[in-house]
């Protein structure tokens, strides 16, 4: 037990961080049908404002502005490169995602000159060491979790019991229905862009708290794997998500402790293929049936 | 003449000059300069983004595993091609490597220096492109039942599992581990990498406009209205999907060759983005688009737009903004308004013969107004 | 309107076109602010990518260098020496083409590069054109065996991998190591297989992993190596990585050593360090205060020059890739002196027979072509203070 419990804490730890993407991926794809792939860099960018933010600024003003600035660019990529595309073909705002995120890594490449920047003022009490059950870890790791969690039931809440959560619930069943219904659909996609930004910014702080360096190519495997969690828990399902990170979390820490760390990264993406061959619809997930 | 022999004609006579203009290029610059060094790259990269929108253009399946079938085919022809005596070099770590043998080496034995390496490596080429086919038939089996975007989610993660397959130090003897294959022999010219991936792109072509060409466009426009005319889905984009990873697996023998050293990190999602990125800006559904755009991209991206990164551009002296990324910055920029407002790219769905047609009938036009 | 994008499209190209030509030809007849005629020395490094700032680290010695000295004396003429730095972005696949471009700019030499995965790449293109190239902190011994044109300054993997086995093994008594690399590193990869020969030669036992390109999390591997019980981990990795696995091995509380190769004597990894209960040392090539002269004339050029500042990594601290390229640079100018002329031919031939007092110790090539180096200075990082300690010289054996 002594052996793999730091495994399993860390586990928990990065399945968290992954959660709050997935929440942003699984969010989108529920009502757009659309797989954000720029939703890993909006991720990067959290973390390099961060970056400059607290280096320039006092925390209490620093934090809230990283919230800001993420949600900010969420909001305007679905304005910009998804809203003209509407009407068109799925394939073209999937290219239309991957332009975004490649424009993104470029404008980061830009001005960060193309090397990771360090986070040089990590946020204070979290970054401390703490010892747990005989292991040493930074604090960071027990308060993702957590954190993750309370946001998660503070978001379930949102979508079940408020307005916009309705929308959102009835834009996910029908899009088109929805929007006949006086649904103003354009605010609800817009809705769950900041949504997904806001968690994936909260994310991003806690994952540059842990592993202090911001490399522009930060976002694209954190990114993908939360995707991976997302379509194992069944994509379109908050829940569905959350559990779906957690369990891909603990698994690729508890390769690593086996030993195959060549393929740590590689067997998270066998998971996908086996579930999207056996699964696809995965834990939690409808059944949706493809209209003609 | 009829419009079809005209057009045959004015496809020939382009691709002449483009051949002929390619063969002066090769006997005025050394093979180092930097106009040849491009012509090979971008040939090399039209080639493969043929062989993508062969895929997602013809077929309209929406795969992003390209980067994983080049690798294949790198791979292939590098461990197949190194000279015997140069192997304990190159596999520094592994006790020479497995293999004990080259197959260009094999081939001047008995058919003489020049045509036997020749035929040694166009040999491992159609090996890395049969390799790459039969990876795609294995794959396809589970995947192509997903759906658009599943699949892409699937393919690209297969090209990155097959990536950590080919880092594995297990595999050292062959694949050299991490550490760079080199010292393969490559076509130091611009040439044979036009002629080369003429005749693929060609074959390509002819297979497009024959019916099992016409069986893929009518998967891509309507799958149930196609089924309902009897064509076999899945047999047909088995098939679409074998064939294109087949010519990625050439390509990317191909990539090996205008590189000179090879190892399994370039390729990443980041460069089936490249590729995907490139068949949008041709056009998605056109063979030259895809051509014309490889060479617009690779040009500027690799020699005319380097001011852009180096402190001047257009005479204007401005380090403070013209320095590393701007290029690709702008470049990424310019992606994004073709995706957004010119959807179809340069060449939209048309071919180059098309050309003539549109002359010809705006020719009508002004005839008819006046 | 796609015939308007078009058109729009041609039109950059043929004004970029015209650009780039006017540019180069403008730098053909070029010739030096004081009218002497230029010789222009080509810098082959990285300065994006994860050697990024590692390889602006090294341009920073040859900037100061050219700085220092900016004339030469060739065939009894004076000349300018012009630095052509081109960005080879740390990735073999970029790598040939900047060395085509820096052909293209007609260098008489080429300095560089830091990392060898990218100078092997590069020598392909040098080799062909015939021009001489000079590497500076790349340390596969193939870089320079399978390349004539290819000359080099640091120590090769083989002696690094070595004299850190026996450091660990020997003086610090461990048994056990735990190596890291990163997975389609040859770099790393190189060092990996020297290191755990050597170490395992000695008697001791060695437990080896990789991380995929791009990891941030290195936390479950020092749980690995604390679960092999390992006295040291050896992490011959870029200097982004190597900041990660500090600042891992600090919040898991690793009670070994950790070690670093040639790449880890920087700055930022001395910045991650400091205030964090972990002990490290590195192999390198030059320890501060080796040359008090260069030291105090190179702080003060990068003090008063905010860019090299920067690209310094914030601070005035003196690593040894900068020493390697300041070298680097003077290497160039003795062998252009003995030349005789910017003949990259005649350089090439000049270059064996170059023979002078560096700031990283005497420098002459053997016939393979790498510097006659027997000599590694071995680092502590002092987290206290937040500099590099001296440890000691160690020589082969």
């Amino acid at each position: 037990m002594q052996q793999i419990l730091p495994y399993i804490i860390n586990g928990i730890s990065v399945g968290g961080q992954y959660a709050l993407i997935a929440i942003g991926y699984t969010l989108v794809y529920g009502i757009l049908r659309l797989i954000n792939f720029a939703h890993g860099d909006v991720f990067m960018v959290a973390g390099l404002v961060m970056v400059y933010a607290t280096t320039a600024l006092p925390f209490y003003v620093a934090l809230p502005l990283v919230l800001a600035a993420t949600v900010l660019l969420g909001f305007t990529i679905e304005r910009v490169a998804y809203k003209p595309l509407r009407t068109a073909p799925r394939m073209s705002v999937m290219i239309s995602a991957i332009g975004v995120s490649y424009l993104i890594q470029n404008l980061a490449f830009y001005i960060t000159g193309g090397v990771p920047q360090p986070v040089t003022r990590p946020i204070p009490w979290i970054s401390e060491n703490v010892i747990i059950l005989g292991a040493s870890t930074k604090r960071v790791t027990l308060v993702t979790p957590i954190l993750t969690i309370l946001l998660v039931v503070v978001l379930v809440y949102l979508i079940n019991h408020t307005k916009i959560g309705m929308a959102m619930r009835a834009a996910a069943k029908d899009f088109e229905t929805a929007q006949l219904m006086g649904i103003k659909i354009n605010a609800v996609i817009s809705m769950t862009f900041v949504i997904g930004s806001f968690l994936a910014a909260v994310g991003s702080m806690l994952y540059f708290t842990n592993y202090p360096s911001v490399a522009i190519t930060s976002g694209g495997m954190p990114g993908l794997k939360a995707f991976v969690a997302a379509v194992f828990g069944g994509i379109g399902s908050i829940p569905g998500a959350v559990v779906g990170a957690f369990i891909i979390g603990l698994c690729e820490e508890l390769i690593k402790g086996a030993g195959y760390t060549t393929f740590s990264d590689a067997f998270t993406f066998a998971i996908l293929i086996v579930v999207l061959c056996v699964k696809p619809t995965g834990l939690f997930g409808e059944k949706v049936t493809d209209k003609v | 003449m009829t419009m079809t022999k005209k057009k045959t004609i004015f496809t020939a006579a382009v691709l002449a000059v483009l051949l002929a203009a390619c063969v002066v290029v090769d006997m005025l610059l050394p093979s180092y300069h930097i106009a040849v060094v491009v012509i090979k790259k971008a040939t090399v990269y039209s080639l493969v983004a043929v062989s993508m929108n062969l895929l997602n253009g013809f077929t309209g399946l929406f795969s992003l595993g390209q980067a994983g079938f080049m690798l294949l085919g790198a791979y292939a022809y590098a461990v197949l091609t190194i000279p015997v005596d140069k192997r304990p070099g190159v596999y520094q770590y592994f006790d020479g490597g497995a293999l004990k043998f080259s197959l260009p080496e094999i081939f001047t034995g008995f058919m003489g220096d020049t045509v036997g390496s020749t035929v040694g490596m166009l040999l491992a080429l159609l090996v890395g492109g049969v390799l790459a086919a039969l990876m795609a038939y294995l794959i396809g089996l589970p995947v192509l039942r997903l759906k658009s975007d599943y699949l892409a989610i699937a393919t690209l993660g297969f090209a990155e599992i097959l990536r950590a397959f080919f880092q594995w130090n297990a595999l050292g003897p062959i694949t050299n581990g991490s550490n760079l294959l080199k010292s393969y022999p490559t076509f130091s010219h611009a040439t044979p990498y036009v002629i080369l991936a003429g005749l693929m792109i060609a074959i390509i072509v002819l297979l497009i406009n024959s019916t099992y060409g016409r069986a893929f466009k009518a998967i891509r426009d309507d799958e149930v209205a196609a089924e309902a005319m009897g064509i076999n889905l899945a047999k047909h984009k088995r098939m679409a999907f074998i064939i294109s990873s087949f010519f990625a697996g050439i390509g990317g023998g191909m990539m090996a060759m205008y590189m000179g050293t090879i190892a399994a990190a370039p390729f990443k999602s980041t460069l089936t983005y490249e590729i995907l990125l490139i068949v949008v800006i041709g056009g998605i559904g056109s063979i030259t688009g895809s051509v014309i755009a490889s060479f617009l991209y690779i040009f500027s991206s690799e020699w005319l737009l380097r001011g852009l990164d180096s402190g001047t551009f257009l005479g204007i002296n401005a380090p403070g903004i013209f320095k590393n990324g701007f290029r690709m910055a702008v470049f990424s920029v310019i992606i994004m308004v073709i995706v957004l407002f010119f959807r179809k790219g340069i060449m939209g769905d048309k071919e180059l013969p098309d050309l003539l047609d549109k002359k010809a009938r705006k020719r009508k036009k002004e005839a008819a107004g006046k | 309107m796609k015939k308007l994008m078009a058109a729009v499209l041609a039109l950059v190209m043929a004004l970029s076109l015209a650009a780039c030509g006017g540019k180069s030809d403008s730098q053909d007849a070029q010739s030096g602010d004081s009218g002497n005629k230029v010789v222009k020395i080509g810098v082959f490094e990285p300065q994006t990518g994860d050697n990024g700032a590692g390889g602006k680290q090294e341009i920073l010695g040859m900037q100061y260098a050219n700085y220092v000295q900016p004339t030469v004396e060739i065939g009894g003429e004076t000349y300018d020496v012009k630095l052509e730095i081109v960005d080879n972005r740390t990735t073999p696949e970029n790598g040939k083409s900047a060395a085509a471009e820096l052909v293209n700019r007609k260098v008489s030499m080429v300095l560089g590069s830091y990392g060898s995965g990218v100078s092997m790449a590069g020598g392909e293109v040098f080799q062909e054109a015939g021009l001489p190239a000079l590497g500076t902190s790349c340390t596969n011994p193939q870089v320079t065996a399978g390349c004539d044109v290819y000359f080099r300054l640091a120590f090769l993997d083989p002696f690094q991998g070595t004299v850190l086995a026996n450091y660990a093994y020997k003086e610090l008594g461990v048994t056990t190591a735990y190596v890291l690399g990163m997975l389609g590193s040859d770099y790393d990869q190189g060092l990996v297989y020297y290191f755990t020969e050597a170490f395992e030669g000695l008697g001791g036992t060695v437990v080896a992993e990789d991380f995929p390109e791009g990891s941030a999390n290195f936390v479950s591997y020092i749980n690995n190596a604390k679960a092999a019980n390992a006295g040291v981990i050896f992490a011959p990795v870029s200097i982004n990585y190597a900041q990660l696995i500090v600042e891992a091995a600090a919040a898991q509380g690793f009670e070994g050593a950790l070690l670093g190769s040639d790449t880890w004597d920087s700055n930022k990894v001395i910045e991650s360090a400091t205030g964090k209960d972990v002990t490290s040392f590195v192999t390198t090539f030059y320890q501060e205060g080796g040359n008090p002269e260069f030291d105090a004339g190179i702080k003060e050029w990068i003090n008063a020059n905010p860019d090299a500042k920067t690209n310094n990594g914030g601070n005035d601290m003196v690593a040894a890739v900068t020493a390697i390229g300041y070298d680097a640079y003077f290497t160039a100018l003795e062998a252009l002196k003995i030349a005789g002329s910017t003949d990259p031919k005649a350089v090439l031939e000049a270059l064996p027979s170059v023979s002078f007092e560096g700031v990283t110790g005497l420098i002459e090539f053997d016939e393979i072509g790498d510097a006659k180096r027997d000599a590694a200075y071995i680092k502590t990082a002092n987290t206290e203070a937040g500099v590099w300690d001296f440890v000691k010289v160690q020589t082969v054996g």
